[in-house]
Formats: C-alpha cells, structure tokens, sequence
C-alpha cells in the first residue's frame, strides 16, 4: 500500500485514526519555503542526501536542481534533526552494507572512526548460570542435556556456540560501525559539498496539513518546528519563539520509529489494511574499551540468545581500538512482569562467556534506543501529496537477518532516485508520482523481496524461545514459503499484567508484600522482583559496572536545553495513579520516569534519552487505540557520539 | 544613544566537555584521543562573548559583528550550524589545527592576521570580545597577545557586563577575587574585551537566523586559509586532565534530608 488514497478503508478496518491536532493553538508564527524539508537525520537521510547530492554534484547546470520556490537559487533542501548534533545518534550495527557500498564504491573503512570489516561471526546459546531465568521446561531439558555433554559439544562458560548458522543470519561482506560516527562521517561530506543545511538541535513537531476536510486532510505542505520559550506544559513564557512553519512541495520523513511527524502521519491516515506496528524492542549497549591485552580483534561479531532471559537476544560487535558495543534486545513479547532493560543489560554482561573478555574493561558511552520490529507488517503509507517516507520509521528492518541500517539507507537511496526523475520531468510531488517513482522502485528491489520473506519470521517468538526459532528458521529456509502462522497482539496487550500468584520461583505473599513495600516507598518494583527471583545484586566497580544515573553522566552524556515543552505527557494521570504495571516506569531507559509515594507518575526531561520505549510499554488506552503516553518532539537527548 | 560598532570575536572550538576526554602522545606532541572523532562546540566562554556581542550589536543598529574561528575546517562547520541559529554574524574562517596544545604566540599571530586583513575595519573604534579562559588546554592568553599585536592596550578580563555611554566611553563590570566585581570605566575604543560568563542566557536556535548566516557561512568555510602553527620551541613535560574524584554508593535507606546533609558536609569537608 503506497498511498493515503486507503486511508479511509484503513480508518474503517479498524485503525486508528488521527484525533486531530487542531488543538494546537494558533500564535503567529514565521514562515520559511524551500524546495525539499527532511525530518531526521538517520541513515535513511543519509542515502537520501548522498545520492541527491551526488547527482547534483555530477550535473551542476541541470535545471532540475534549480529552485522552485526562490527563483534564481539552487535547490532549497533543509534537514532539522532533533538531537544536539548529528552524531548523537544510537545503535549497535553490523550491517550488509550493500547499499551503503553501492553509494561508496571506492569506500575505505579507515575513513570511517569505529568501523571494522566483518571478520568473525559467531552465535552462541547462552545458558543460565545464576538458574534465575524464566526457562521453559524444554529448555532446561536443553541445558541439562548440554552440559551432561558439554565436553563432546565444545560448551565453555555456559555457553554453546552453534556448529552451523543459516546463511540469513550472516554478514559476510559487511561491516561493523558506530551509529554515531557514521552519520557524523555522512553528514559532515554532505555539509562539505554545500548543496543541503542539516540543522541540529531543531526538533519538528508535526507535518503542517493542506485541510481537515477531503483529500486535503491527507496533503502535507510542509513542517512545524518545536516551539521554544515555553514551560514544560508549553505553555508560552519568556522569550517565547514560536516554531517555524517550513512549506515544502516535498517533505521527507525519516523520524524514526517514534518520531513526533510519523505518529502524526500514522494516526492522521491509518494504517494500511493488515498492517500494524505492534512487536517492538529495546536496545540497550554500552561501548567498552576493553582491557589491555584483548584478543579479541576488530570485526568480530557474536549473537547471543538465551540469557538473561530466553527472549533476549544480545550481541558483541568489536570495533578498532580496543572498543567494542556490547547490548541486548528486550523485546515487547517478553512475558516478565519484571520487565526492564539497565539491569538485564548488567546481568548480561557478565555472563561467564562475555566477562572473560570484559571483565576490567571501562564504560566509554552507553545509549538505548526503540526499535520498530514489526517489519513489513509495520509498513505505513509510504507516500502522500507532498510527503514520503523512509527509512526504519517506514517498516523496512528486516526481521530475519535482523538488520535495518542499510535498508533504511537504501530506502533513501531509491527516494533520491525517484525524486530526481520527478524533477527532471518537472512532475510535481503528488502521491500518485511519488507512487510511481519511489515506491515502484522500493517494491521491485531485493530489499522489498526480503522483507516478504522475513515478515512472518518472527511469528513464533509469541509462543516462546524455541517455536520462535524454529519459525525463524523456517522462513529463513524456506525463503519465507514457509512460517509459523501467530496472531500478533497489540503492544500493550503484550504486557503481562502484574499477578502476585504469577511469579516465577516467589511465592505469592512475598511478591505481594513486595508490591506493597515498592507501592509505598514509590519504588519501581521491577527490582526487587528480580532480586526476589534470585538475581544478584550488582556488585558495581565504578568503572563498567555502574548505576543507571552513572550510565547516563559517564555514557551518555545526557542533556536537554530549556525551554521546551517536556515531550513525555501522560494524558490521564488517574491511570498512572492506579496502574498496576508500570512498565514504563521500568523501562524508562534514563529513569526519567519515575514513580512517587502516592502512585503518581513524573517524568524528568533532563534524564531522557529519546529511547521511546515509554511508547510502547503503556497498558492503558484512554481513548481510542491510543495509549496513555504522548511521546511527542523534545530536543536534548544522549550527547555520546560512539554509540 | 545608539552607535554603529564594530566587534569582533574570536572563538574556537573545543571537544564537547561532556565527552570522555583521554590525553596521549603523538608524533607532534599531546593530543586528545580521538579529538576528531568527539563533536565540538564553541568554547564556551567565547560563546558568552559571542552571545554578549550580539546583543550589543542588535541594540546599536549599523553595528557589524564578525566571527573568527581558528579549527579543523571540518569541525567548525559542524559547529556552525549550531551556533549559527544563535546569533547574527559574519565568520572568518581559519582552517588549522584543533585543539589548545599549540603554541598561544603562534595562534595569536593567525587569528590578528585575519583580523588586521577585514575588509571595512576601523581599528580605532574596535570592540574585540573573546572569553578570557579557555575550555581547551590553551593558556588563556591568546585574546590578550591579539589584542598587543593589534595595538589596542585597554584590556579587561573577567568581563560580565558592558555598559555603552552617550559620549563614546563605556564602562565595564570584571570578575575580582571573593565574588566581586571592579567597576572601570575606558574613555572609548578601542578595546579587549576577555568574557566571563556574562548575563545572558543561551539564545534560542533560530532557524530564520541560521539560514540569514548561511549565505555568508558556507563561502567563508570555503575559502578559509590554511595556516600552520608553529611551535616557537615549545614542549610539554607532561598532560593529565584534572582530577576529578567520583564515588558511587548505593543507598536505599537514607531520606532525602539525610542524603542532602552527608552531602552538604562532604563539600564543606573539600
């Protein structure tokens, strides 16, 4: 589905449909029109940028590069990426690269600070040493049969390296890169050709609509950038400024799977029929420099799954320099009330098999980041009259291999394409020539037939660790003839509702005085549920193993500006009051979000690291399908650039 | 009585401070690990004086205010488009080395060059702000041997506050010891001016500003001059960052009050 033409058939099918955002309140604001406005500065703007520039760059007289809206200017192309500087991005990567070689034919890696070719892939089932893990039946029949055999199968530190992995899962070819470096690499070549501004810091808080009535009501005509000067409700204060209004004939969208212009988009034209965006993860690294002496070398990639939970997958990448990104996925079907990203993470860390080789290692940066993980199920209206959409936000991760940095850069890449065939063909940007150009090439690419293949890949997981690799293999196998059918819940509907009776290895008056003392002391309980479970305690050495507020001083670097509004709202505060869960408490990956004596919930800009993962941990929906957190455009966020 | 002046500021950049800063010997000397790689940011007491003369500009109308920037080329446009949605200004752009380990004498000399060589500068009615620290290893002397080789001797460091008269003379606020401000009054200009903090908040980015400044920042980048920055014989006998002492305890019984009291004892106790 390619266009908002659906829009009502999807509204009709049981979507949810925008509320409207006619309640922002009309001030006088300024006014700016460019040619192309670009929402985010991910890799998918990255490809975008690079091949429009490139082109660009090849034809310096082509008259299609001239603008429309500034007579006798260049083409006006303006990019607001809401974090303080382009390299402030999150994520651990070991990526195909195949588009982003493709865009870099004569690429050297060394040009590149943090990244590595792949040398050494490896996975490995860990097992639990601790025995505090949520383990199926099957499953510690699994390990005991591994370790009564560890000797003949080669299992050391509680782990198993499997003998064989499925091509799928391979990035032979490929490369190791730190998120933020790269998109500093991109954006600073980019910046150098003088043809494009990306402007840091400027967070977007909505598409700007043609109408509210009609076809209009899916046209967008431009960007509204966030107000500034205004308290933590947003209400106006001293030296108030008004965001921007930026008319563009073509918006582009690459604001991420939380970002505050796709929601809009999202709830204003539905989802596609079929399509919904609701299995998502938490990632979480830390970059480590670790101890003199390593062996471990640049390029060596290890996939981890079994512990700390059997859901949660993890992974090692080692970069140049002694550094590497170590973090796991905690994902929206993980069925634990107690469910939480810093400590997992710290739990994880330490398992015999990784400690060996981090053990006296030192915290370099530490970030976290939401991850859309429903893939081709989660792809939304690619296009409109006036705007397109790419990169992660625009469903392309791909599932099976577990990759999105290059697809999200080859989605980019195809817009740049089509972009440039409509403006040497002087058509305007409506959706049935976006259609025609970006989407046509995106639904005939290689990238389109694996996101066919992997969409149902994941299917298994809902039903536990072993069908859902058995599924995975199975479309990876079968090239996606084959997978396991599932009915995919709702992301709230995936957490599992806090039952004292409920609670593996505590008995159910422990666990409720547990809650009792948490609810009182306006702790999250999370906590102390895992301890209660019997994972230790962390002992912190000041240097890898720290608290989550040290996390964010030394890794993250965490900061906000003043002066605007706090972009986490609970809309109904009474069901915060009485929720049960608190998931977002729990998950909240700066502890921003906290809990008071009362039951209240409070949220702290300074601490927040833009993860979203508050989203999509929310149990509760007020009105409509809508969860009771807003997470709407914030500036501020991680000041790390080696994530 | 408003008057058309004529500032100028010198500003570099520095590594964002909040990144994890590690000395270590090069080939030319010391350096900071991966300084290329960590994001830069305009030193911080030259924004101050940046942000100051602003103000002062927009309040005297006719006024021109000039931006001098000595950095990796690369660096300083990144930073640019941040400090370019603060504040009006022309750059002059001067690409060279980063960091505050060369030699001030020899910086000095680049950054007066570039300012002797504006074109429309009246020397003799300057207003030359910079900060008189330096958030990298530099000395904190540079503006001052700027300001000798350009001939202007009124200097004031520590400055907080500028206050212009109808009759051309100004009088300015500067940093003195026990929290204390000197009150000095300079018949006119020309003048150094080396910033404290100022009283000025952080300006909002302003997009409108940024695209106003783009026009003349991206040509000023592109014909920066390259200059080399020689050592005049200088060495370092050694580099470490300054201590910082860091300790964590996890407390889960204490009150907030408590907490506050060990808290308020332990810094009465450094």
């Amino acid at each position: 589905m390619s266009g908002p033409a659906m829009a009502a058939d999807a509204t009709a099918s049981g979507s949810v449909a925008d509320p409207d955002s006619s309640e922002v309140p009309e001030v006088d604001r300024a006014t700016m029109e460019v040619d192309i406005a670009c929402v985010g500065f991910g890799p998918a703007m990255g490809g975008f940028l690079t091949t429009l520039t490139n082109e660009w760059m090849e034809h310096p007289d082509d008259p299609a590069f001239a603008s429309k809206v500034a007579p006798g200017m260049p083409l006006q192309v303006l990019c607001y990426e809401r974090a303080d500087d382009i390299a402030a991005g999150v994520s651990g990567i070991v990526t195909s690269a195949r588009g982003i070689r493709s865009s870099f034919p004569n690429l050297d890696t060394a040009d590149i600070p943090m990244a590595a070719p792949v040398a050494e892939e490896r996975v490995l089932y860990l097992m639990d040493p601790i025995g505090a893990s949520r383990r199926s039946f099957v499953l510690r029949v699994g390990d005991a049969l591994l370790r009564g055999l560890g000797g003949l199968l080669g299992v050391k530190d509680d782990a198993y390296e499997l003998p064989w992995t499925p091509g799928f899962l391979h990035k032979h070819g490929g490369l190791l890169l730190s998120m933020g470096q790269f998109n500093q690499w991109v954006g600073s070549q980019l910046m150098a050709t003088g043809l494009v501004q990306i402007w840091p810091g400027t967070p977007v808080s909505m598409p700007i609509f043609a109408g509210k009535t009609g076809k209009e009501r899916f046209s967008v005509q431009g960007i509204r950038l966030a107000d500034q000067g205004v308290d933590r409700t947003g209400a106006p204060t001293d030296g108030f400024m008004a965001g921007m209004d930026v008319h563009a004939p073509l918006t582009v969208v690459d604001d991420g799977p939380v970002g505050a212009v796709g929601q809009t988009l999202d709830r204003r034209l539905g989802m596609p029929p079929g399509h919904a965006q609701n299995e998502w993860a938490l990632g979480m690294k830390m970059v480590i420099e670790l101890p003199e002496g390593s062996p471990l070398k640049p390029g060596t990639v290890w996939h981890t799954f079994g512990f700390p939970e059997p859901e949660i997958f993890g992974f090692l990448y080692v970069h140049p320099d002694r550094l590497a990104s170590v973090g796991i996925f905690v994902p929206s079907w993980l069925g634990d009330p107690s469910r939480t990203a810093y400590r997992t993470l710290q739990h994880y860390m330490q398992h015999p098999a990784l400690w060996r080789y981090l053990k006296d290692g030192t915290l370099r940066s530490w970030g976290a980041k939401s991850l859309q993980e429903s893939g081709k199920h989660g792809e939304p209206f690619l296009t409109g009259d006036g705007f397109a959409r790419i990169g992660e936000g625009s469903g392309s991760t791909n599932m099976l291999t577990n990759s999105g940095v290059d697809e999200a850069w080859t989605t980019g890449v195809q817009l740049a394409d089509a972009v440039v065939e409509l403006l040497r063909a002087d058509k305007s940007f409506t959706q049935e020539n976006l259609s025609a150009t970006y989407v046509a090439r995106r639904r005939v690419s290689s990238l389109e037939r694996e996101a066919e293949e992997a969409k149902n890949a994941r299917n298994g997981f809902h039903g536990g660790l072993v069908r859902g690799m058995i599924g995975m293999a199975l479309a990876g196998l079968t090239h996606g003839k084959l997978s396991l059918g599932g009915t995919i819940p709702t992301a709230r509907e995936q957490i599992h509702p806090f039952s004292p009776r409920k609670i593996p290895g505590v008995k159910a008056q422990e666990a409720e005085l547990l809650a009792e003392d948490a609810r009182v002391g306006g702790r999250p309980l999370h906590d102390a549920l895992m301890s209660a479970r019997g994972w230790p305690e962390i002992e912190f050495d000041g240097r890898l193993l720290v608290t989550q507020q040290d996390a964010l001083l030394m890794g993250g670097k965490v900061q906000a500006m003043p002066g605007f509004a706090d972009h986490v709202v609970f809309r109904d505060a009474h069901l915060c009051a009485v929720c049960a869960e608190k998931t977002c408490v729990s998950m909240c990956s700066g502890q921003a979000i906290t809990q008071t004596a009362d039951g209240a919930i409070a949220f702290e800009r300074e601490k927040c690291v833009h993860c979203g993962a508050c989203l999509w941990n929310c149990a509760h929906t007020p009105v409509g399908g809508h969860t009771n957190i807003d997470f709407r455009a914030g500036a501020g966020g991680l000041h790390s650039v080696e994530n | 009585m408003a008057q058309a002046l004529q500032i100028v500021v010198c500003a570099g950049i520095v590594p964002d401070p909040l990144q994890t800063l590690e000395p270590v010997s090069g080939p030319n000397g010391p350096a900071l690990k991966n300084e290329m790689v960590l994001p830069a940011v305009l030193d911080p007491w030259a924004a101050c004086a940046l942000y100051e003369a602003a103000q002062l500009a927009a309040k005297n109308p006719g006024s021109k205010l000039w931006l001098v920037s000595l950095g990796p080329k690369a660096k300083l446009q990144q930073v640019m488009m941040t400090v370019g949605q603060k504040a009006p200004f022309e750059l002059v752009a001067i690409d060279g080395p980063i960091g505050g380990f060369p030699d001030a004498h020899a910086t000095a000399a680049a950054l007066a060059e570039a300012i002797a060589a504006l074109p429309g500068l009246d020397r003799e009615r300057l207003l030359f702000f910079g900060g008189w620290e330096s958030a990298t290893r530099g000395a904190g002397v540079t503006l001052q041997l700027v300001g000798e080789r350009l001939g202007i001797t009124d200097q004031f460091q520590g400055v907080d506050q500028i206050t212009l008269r109808d009759d051309g003379s100004f009088e300015v606020l500067e940093r003195v010891e026990g929290g204390r401000h000197q009150v000095s009054v300079c018949a006119g200009m020309p003048a150094v001016l080396g910033w404290a903090t100022g009283n000025l908040a952080e300006p909002r980015n302003n997009p409108q500003i940024g695209m106003a400044n783009m026009r003349g920042i991206l040509p000023a980048l592109q014909k920066a001059k390259r200059v080399e920055l020689a050592a005049n014989g200088l060495s370092y006998v050694s580099v470490s960052l300054p201590k910082q002492q860091r300790e964590t305890r996890v407390e889960k019984n204490m009150t907030p009050d408590e907490i506050a009291r060990e808290l308020a004892a332990w810094i009465g106790a450094e």
